[in-house]
């Protein structure tokens, strides 16, 4: 199971520097709200990779929060934004 | 060989396919041109990648109390990320930045050009 926790830690740590980039990038805030959302969703698996090789369950109830977290994050920005804060991005 | 290292070698094979299709979906949305095509990576690897962990850590829990919890995370990602990727895209088009030129077909924008045809002129989803 280590090498398992090891090969996720390093997948899920790639994916997330990758999201990172992206939202450093943007251009837009839409962008950097899609690539929000996938990061929590990395960090859920993430949460369950460590729960699945501790076999521990204290982490499960974070899972459920978190799952419904992103969602809220993604539709009040979606929702309540004019769009960018990017005047490149708006121009063209 | 037991049942239960069947089922640890079945969830560390369902955990490292998950975390791929996570590392695909960042990939993805690094790569992609604009909105539209990363919210198609955000939503299907992505939500696939999770249900896959999830699978994962039910078959190495191997306890029923949880999968209530598990299969809950499962219903909420299944429910919530076609709403959101759909708030999403729409605020984008709204907002103007969709490349329209790329688009095969654009049915949104037909429908914004003739508002009477709404049912709901007033919402403020439209």
């Amino acid at each position: 199971m280590t090498i398992v926790l090891v090969a996720c830690g390093a997948l899920l740590g790639v994916a997330a520097l990758l999201l990172v980039i992206r939202i450093a990038l943007g251009p837009t805030m839409l962008d950097r709200m899609v690539a929000l959302d996938v990061l929590v969703a990395v960090v859920i698996c993430g949460l369950a990779l460590d729960a699945a090789v501790h076999r521990h369950t204290t982490t499960l109830p974070v899972l459920v929060v978190l799952s419904l977290l992103g969602f809220i994050g993604s539709v009040s920005v979606a929702r309540f934004t004019r769009g960018s804060d990017d005047i490149e991005a708006e121009a063209s | 060989m037991t049942w239960t290292a069947v089922a640890d070698v079945a969830a560390a094979t369902c955990l490292v396919l998950g975390a791929c299709l996570t590392l695909v979906a960042a990939i993805g949305i690094l790569r992609f041109p604009d909105v539209l095509t990363r919210m198609h990576s955000a939503t299907k690897p992505q939500v696939l990648g999770l249900l896959v962990v999830m699978l994962g850590l039910g078959l190495r829990l191997r306890d029923p109390g949880t999968i209530g919890l598990l299969l809950l995370v499962a219903f909420f990602q299944l429910v919530t990320s076609p709403i959101a990727s759909h708030m999403v895209g729409r605020a984008s088009f709204r907002a103007g930045q969709v490349d329209r030129d790329r688009l095969v077909v654009d049915e949104l924008s037909e429908v914004l050009d003739d508002p009477p045809s709404s049912p709901f002129p007033h919402s403020p989803l439209q």
